[in-house]
C-alpha cells in the first residue's frame, strides 16, 4: 500500500513541472500564438533559477529569476512574431535552439555547484493521514499552487471579461481588432505570461526537482508540455490531468521495472506522444470539433489594417 | 510599422547578426593547452611518421560524450587528460571536444581532429566505435584509441576500466550498511558492462550479507538527470536504501540525500553533491593509461590490442569512504583492494548461478576476460530480467 502512496506522490511531483509549463503555453496558444521555444525557455530559466539559488540561497527568488528569464525570451519571440510577423513555428524552433546553447554557455561555471539541503514539506495535520497523507500532502508548496492556479485560470478564461477578450483574440483577431481591442499588445502580454510560467517550470526543475545544473537537463520536458497543451484541447483542467498522466507514465515505468514486470520502457516513453496524436486525429476529423476545440487563429499571422 | 520600415529593420538586424556570428566564430569552443605557435599543415603531420622529431609536440585530441562539468564520466576523462599534460608537458599538446553525440556527427568531429594535425585520438564512449573505424581506415598514420568498445584495427585499439571492481567494493559496503536488505541500482543501457556492474555489486553485497535483494531500474540513457532522479525515487519508494548508479550525473546521489538514504558516487568523487548520503565513490582514473598511450606514440612502440586495467594498475579505486562506514567493513574493503592489487583475489569465481537457476560458473573456475565481456545474465539475488532477453 505504501508504495502506491509514494507512487502517487512522485506522480504529482513529476506532473507539476509539465502542468506549470502546459498552463503557460495554454495562455500563449489561447491568444493564437504557438511558441515552440518552450524547451529553450525552460533551459534558460533553469540556469537562471539555479544560479540565483546558488548566489542568494532563496528558492523563491530563484523562481522569480526563472520567470523573468522566461518572460524576457518570450518577449523577444513575441516582438519577432507579432510585429515583424515571422513564421511562428520557425521562430519558436530558433528560440528553442538558442535557449539550449545559451543556457549551456552561461551554465559552464555552475556545473560543479550544488545547493544547500532541500527542506522537507508536509501539511501539518493532513500529512499524517495513513494513505492520503504521504500520497497528497507532503509536497513542495508549488504543487498546491499549481492546482490553485489552474482553478484561477479556468475562472479567468471563462468567467472574466479579460479572459473573454483573450479568447476572442485567439478565435478571430480581425473581429477583436474591429471592435477596437489592441490585439497585438494583448498577444504580447499573453506570450510573456506564458513564457514566465514556462520559466517557473524550468526553475522548478533545477531548484526543486533535480537540484543541480547540467547542460540539457530539462531533457525534453518542454516538448512534452507543448504536446500536452494540444492533448488537453486547450482546457486548463485537462492540462492538469494530462500533466499528471504524462508524469505518471514515467514513474509507472520505473515502478514496474522495479517490480520486475517486463513492459518495454521505450514503449511507455512513447505513450504521451501517441496519445497526443490520437487526440489530434480525433478532433480533426470533424470541422465542427476543430472549431470548438482549437483556437481558430492558432499559428496564423495577424496583419491589422490589411 | 510600414512595410518599408520593417524591411530596413530586418536588413539591419540581419547584417548585424551576421557580423556578430562572424566575430564569435573566431573564438573556438575547443581549448588549446598551449597556444599553437605555428599551425602545422594538416597533410604534413598526417603523413609524418609517429616517431616525430623532438621539436614538434605530439598533438593529442579527446572526444567526450558529455560536458566536462558533468561531475561524472567525462569529468574523470578530463582529469586523465590533465594528468597527462602534467606528466608530459611540452612533449605533447592536447585539445578536446565535448558533448560529441554518438551519431554520424561524431565522424565529422574525428575527421576534423585528423585535419587539425592530431596523431593520437581518444574516443571516450562506446557509441563512437563505427565512426572511429571509418576514420581510422582513411587515416592509417593516425592512432585511434576507443574506450569501452570491442572492434579494433591496425591503427585503432580498445581500452577499458574494470569498473566492476569498483562496483564490487561498493557492494561490500552496501551489504553492510543496508537496514532493509534491499539495495538498488539505477542502470543506464543494458550492455554487458552495466549488467556486469550490477552483478558485481550484488556479489559484493552478498559476500557480507547473503540475505540482500537487488532492484534495478533502467533509464535507457547514459545521461538524463531528471529521469535518473525519477528512477532513484522509484527504487527508494520500493524499499531500497543504498543506491548504486551507472549513469553519468549526480542526480541519484542527490535523490538519496533528499530521502535520507545512502548512495555511491560513480566515475568521479561525488562527495560534495550529497554529503550525508555519500558512502564512497568508485572512480575511474584514466591518467595512467593516457600517459602510457602517449608514451607509446612518442616512442613509436604503439601497437593495436585491447587493454583492460583495474585496481591493480591504478585505474579504478573506491575513494572518500565515509566515516559512517564502520571500521570492520572498511577493513573488508581494504582486504579486497589488496587482493585485487596483487592478483590473489578474483571477484568472478565459481560457483555462480544466474537468477533463473542456471549455473553460469562452475565451482572453483575463475572467469576469463572473454566470459566477463559477454555477461548477459543477472546473478541470483537480482530481481527481474535483463531487458531484451526472453
Amino acid at each position: 500500500m505504501d508504495t502506491y502512496a509514494l507512487l502517487l506522490a512522485a506522480t504529482l511531483n513529476a506532473g507539476t513541472v509539465l502542468a506549470i509549463a502546459g498552463l503557460g503555453l495554454l495562455i500563449n496558444e489561447r491568444s493564437g500564438i504557438v511558441n515552440l521555444g518552450a524547451e529553450g525557455m525552460m533551459l534558460v530559466a533553469a540556469i537562471a533559477g539555479f544560479a540565483t539559488a546558488v548566489q542568494t540561497g532563496s528558492d523563491w527568488l530563484a523562481f522569480g529569476a526563472g520567470a523573468l528569464a522566461g518572460a524576457v525570451m518570450a518577449g523577444a519571440f513575441g516582438v519577432l512574431v507579432i510585429w515583424l510577423n515571422t513564421n511562428q513555428y520557425a521562430t519558436g524552433l530558433a528560440l528553442s535552439l538558442f535557449g539550449s546553447g545559451f543556457s549551456a554557455f552561461v551554465g559552464i561555471k555552475y556545473t560543479q555547484e550544488h545547493l544547500a539541503a532541500r527542506p522537507h514539506f508536509a501539511v501539518p495535520v493532513l500529512g499524517d493521514i495513513p494513505f492520503i497523507g504521504p500520497a497528497l500532502f507532503r509536497q513542495h508548496p508549488m504543487v498546491y499552487l499549481t492546482v490553485l492556479f489552474m482553478v484561477g485560470l479556468t475562472w479567468f478564461l471563462y468567467r472574466s471579461r479579460a479572459g473573454l477578450v483573450l479568447r476572442a483574440v485567439g478565435e478571430s483577431p480581425e473581429s477583436a481588432h474591429a471592435l477596437g481591442y489592441p490585439v497585438r499588445r494583448i498577444r504580447l502580454v499573453a506570450v510573456m505570461v506564458g513564457g514566465a510560467l514556462c520559466g517557473v517550470a524550468g526553475a522548478y526543475i533545477s531548484v526543486v526537482y533535480t537540484p543541480l545544473w547540467v547542460e540539457g537537463m530539462v531533457a525534453g520536458k518542454g516538448w512534452i508540455a507543448l504536446a500536452l497543451t494540444t492533448f488537453a484541447t486547450w482546457r486548463p483542467s485537462r492540462v492538469l490531468l494530462g500533466a499528471y498522466l504524462f508524469g505518471g507514465v514515467t514513474m509507472l515505468q520505473f515502478h514496474l521495472q522495479g517490480e520486475g514486470v517486463a513492459i518495454s520502457s521505450q514503449l511507455l516513453t512513447m505513450l504521451p506522444y501517441l496519445a497526443t496524436i490520437a487526440v489530434l486525429v480525433l478532433i480533426s476529423r470533424n470541422p465542427v470539433w476543430i472549431r470548438t476545440n482549437m483556437p481558430a487563429s492558432l499559428g496564423k499571422p495577424f496583419f491589422p489594417g490589411s | 510599422m510600414t512595410t518599408s520600415t520593417r524591411r530596413s529593420v530586418l536588413r539591419t538586424t540581419a547584417w548585424s547578426s551576421l557580423a556578430v556570428a562572424a566575430a564569435l566564430a573566431g573564438c573556438s569552443k575547443k581549448e588549446e593547452a598551449a597556444p599553437a605557435a605555428a599551425s602545422e599543415p594538416a597533410a604534413a603531420s598526417a603523413a609524418a611518421a609517429p616517431a616525430s622529431s623532438a621539436s614538434a609536440p605530439l598533438k593529442i585530441a579527446f572526444a567526450y560524450l558529455g560536458p566536462v562539468g558533468d561531475g561524472g564520466w567525462t569529468f574523470a576523462h578530463d582529469n586523465g587528460r590533465k594528468a597527462l599534460e602534467k606528466e608530459l608537458g611540452s612533449q605533447i599538446q592536447t585539445t578536446f571536444v565535448e558533448s560529441v553525440p554518438e551519431s554520424a556527427d561524431a565522424e565529422r568531429v574525428f575527421r576534423d581532429m585528423v585535419a587539425q594535425g592530431n596523431t593520437l585520438i581518444f574516443g571516450t564512449s562506446f557509441g563512437y566505435m563505427e565512426p572511429m573505424l571509418k576514420v581510422a581506415a582513411d587515416n592509417k598514420a593516425v592512432h585511434f584509441e576507443h574506450a569501452t568498445g570491442y572492434k579494433t584495427a591496425d591503427n585503432m585499439r580498445v581500452y577499458d576500466n574494470r569498473t566492476y571492481e569498483g562496483a564490487y567494493m561498493a557492494g561490500v559496503i552496501a551489504g553492510g550498511m543496508t537496514k532493509t536488505n534491499t539495495i538498488g541500482v539505477v542502470g543506464s543501457i543494458p550492455i554487458p558492462e552495466v549488467i556486469r556492474n550490477i552483478d558485481s555489486y550484488t556479489l559484493g553485497a552478498q559476500s557480507v550479507n547473503p540475505k540482500i535483494k537487488v532492484k534495478v531500474v533502467w533509464v535507457n540513457e547514459w545521461f538524463n538527470p531528471p529521469k535518473e532522479t525519477e528512477g532513484a525515487q522509484s527504487l527508494i519508494d520500493g524499499g531500497a536504501d543504498v543506491l548504486l548508479q551507472n549513469t553519468d550525473s549526480s542526480a541519484v546521489l542527490q535523490t538519496a540525500e533528499k530521502n535520507g538514504k545512502y548512495a555511491f558516487g560513480w566515475d568521479s568523487d561525488m562527495t560534495a553533491y550529497g554529503p550525508k548520503a555519500h558512502l564512497a565513490s568508485s572512480v575511474n582514473i584514466w591518467g595512467p593509461y593516457y600517459i602510457k598511450a602517449a608514451k607509446d606514440a612518442l616512442a613509436g612502440t604503439w601497437t593495436t590490442g585491447h587493454t583492460w586495467w583495474g585496481v591493480k594498475e591504478g585505474a579504478i579505486d573506491l575513494v572518500s569512504i565515509s566515516d559512517k562506514v564502520p571500521a570492520d567493513l572498511k577493513a573488508k574493503v581494504d582486504k579486497v583492494k589488496a587482493g585485487l592489487k596483487d592478483g590473489s583475489f578474483a571477484i568472478w569465481k565459481g560457483p555462480i548461478k544466474s537468477n533463473d537457476g542456471k549455473e553460469q560458473l562452475k565451482d572453483g573456475v575463475t572467469a576469463d576476460d572473454a566470459f566477463l565481456g559477454g555477461i548477459k545474465f543477472f546473478v541470483k539475488g537480482v530481481e527481474g530480467q535483463v531487458p531484451g532477453n526472453k
